[in-house]
């Protein structure tokens, strides 16, 4: 589904990815983790085409996506800082941007599947509300909603949980593994390690710009004998401190 | 192109709904009628109104330009992680902003004139010739104003950038080709006259519709020039090529840096 070849990224003199290579199978969830400022939220603009890489090729469906946007019909993206055009009301938001991607087969069953989601994370109430006056856990369900109401075969999603309520993020989780289950890949980052458990087949572990792990979650903690993944992590930051330290 | 429009479409609406283009239309179509009212003549009037477009039309497309940009990179932002191809997100902005812009213009100054009777006057062409040159700066100027927004993160930084170009065209760029003309007067300075007048979009609109009106006095040295140079006629096409490649340059610019651009 995605194949990222040998990615490299600066921003002036700070280089954030140091040759990055991942290949993403269709129909997995994947998890990137890594320390703040690892690299992960670059990866993922690469991969989005809204960070232009200076190095290295990425593939989305087999498509090369430099000088290409039709790729993105495929994708249903989640932005980590929810930035909307703050004058229009939600349910304007949602008419526009299903009218911008209107002509594509992927939007035949958005609205209503629009509808449906906006009754499972309980928004009717703000539809016709300015979205400069949202707060920030109900402006976080809006970009859910906004990301998954698209019948993309991508999701891409940048730290999704943040600022969700509990039953949100139950409800959230269900409907992502009823899309996986649908044969849809799932991209995503986040800090919070149970959901990490519960849900991804594979993680992609980021360090300083270069893959540090990449692997079943299950197999790092029976690698590293722990009971839970964010031993298991620890475990395998202490040995790189200590490689480090020596 | 479909996507093109589209946001062309939104953009467009939101600039209309704006206060401030009803403000923008509301000053021209006040300031118009009262510019007929006290010259009394159609040709004064145009004469006195062209001083007013000149200086305001560029000003107010600067600060729109570097406000609009500034606004709508959320918008911007949204859109580029949806299927629509980079350039069509950055020039539909664009056009949203300078149509609505000459739209709240060319009313605003249509409406008085067209009160007054314009069509069935002689003046017609000249009116229609100073429409045009109005909407064009505002074109040019909405274009300045968004390449200097993109060339700077740092919005206090962009606009201060934005207003210090306006102010340089409309102010002090005709005090230093004062000072250069009295200070080399002793060498024949004609080609000299025409380069840097084309090197100002202001400048060359105001030599474009004196040539028009063809009132000698007003011409002053550069349109003198202009008008001795090139006859009225083509003196007239080789500024409206000018103008329109201040149009076309730096919104072609733009584009390229924006397809460039990290977000």
């Amino acid at each position: 589904m995605v194949e990222v070849k040998n990615i490299e990224k600066s921003f002036g003199k700070l280089t954030v990815l140091k040759g990055v290579n991942v290949h993403i199978l269709k129909g997995k969830v994947i998890a990137i983790l890594g320390p703040n400022g690892s690299g992960k939220t670059t990866l993922i603009k690469c991969i989005l085409g809204l960070v232009l890489p200076d190095k290295g090729d990425i593939l989305v469906g087999g498509e090369n996506i430099k000088n290409n946007w039709t790729y993105r019909n495929n994708i249903g993206y989640l932005p980590q800082i929810a930035r909307f055009p703050e004058n229009l009301s939600v349910s304007e938001l949602f008419r526009m941007i299903r009218d911008l991607r209107k002509n594509q087969n992927t939007c035949s069953n958005s609205e209503k599947c629009c509808s449906e989601l906006v009754s499972l994370f309980q928004v009717q109430t703000f539809l016709n509300k300015p979205l400069r006056s949202l707060s920030g856990g109900t402006r976080q369900k809006v970009n859910v909603i906004l990301a998954l109401m698209f019948n993309s075969d991508l999701y891409i999603f940048d730290e999704p949980t943040v600022g969700l309520d509990p039953i949100s993020c139950v409800r959230y989780k269900e409907t992502i593994l009823k899309e996986k289950q649908k044969g849809k890949t799932i991209l995503l980052t986040t800090h919070i390690l149970s959901e990490v458990e519960e849900m991804a087949d594979e993680i992609i572990f980021l360090m300083e710009g270069q893959i540090y792990y990449q692997g079943s979650p299950k197999e790092l903690m029976a690698n590293k004998k722990a009971h839970t993944l964010e031993k298991a992590i620890a475990k395998m930051l202490e040995e790189h401190e200590q490689i480090h330290t020596c | 192109m479909q996507s093109l429009i589209k946001i062309f479409k939104y953009s467009f609406y939101d600039v209309l709904r704006s206060r401030w283009t009803v403000l923008y239309f509301l000053f021209f179509l006040v300031s118009t009628f009262a510019l007929l009212y006290f010259s009394g003549n159609m040709s004064k009037g145009i004469v006195s109104l062209m001083n007013v477009t000149l200086t305001i039309t560029p000003l107010i497309s600067t600060i729109f330009g570097v406000m609009h940009y500034y606004n709508s990179r959320e918008f911007m932002e949204l859109l580029l992680s949806q299927p629509i191809k980079r350039s069509n997100i950055f020039i539909g902005q664009y056009l949203g902003l300078a149509i609505s812009l000459s739209f709240s213009f060319v009313a605003g100054t249509f409406i008085p004139f067209l009160s007054y009777g314009i069509f069935v006057s002689q003046e017609v062409w000249d009116f229609s010739l100073l429409i045009f040159t109005g909407a064009i700066l505002s074109f040019i100027f909405v274009a300045l104003a968004f390449l200097i927004s993109i060339l700077n993160e740092n919005r206090i930084k962009g606009f201060g950038i934005a207003i210090l170009v306006w102010l340089c065209m409309a102010v002090i760029y005709d005090g230093l080709i004062l000072m250069f003309f009295v200070s080399f007067n002793d060498y024949p300075l004609e080609k000299a006259a025409v380069i840097m007048t084309t090197l100002n979009p202001i400048d060359l609109s105001r030599v474009m519709i004196l040539l028009k009106l063809d009132i000698s006095a007003l011409m002053g040295y550069t349109a003198a020039v202009f008008n001795q140079s090139f006859g009225t006629t083509s003196g007239m096409i080789i500024s409206l090529l000018s103008l329109s490649m201040w149009a076309i340059l730096p919104i072609v610019l733009f584009n390229s840096f924006a397809k460039r651009r990290d977000f």
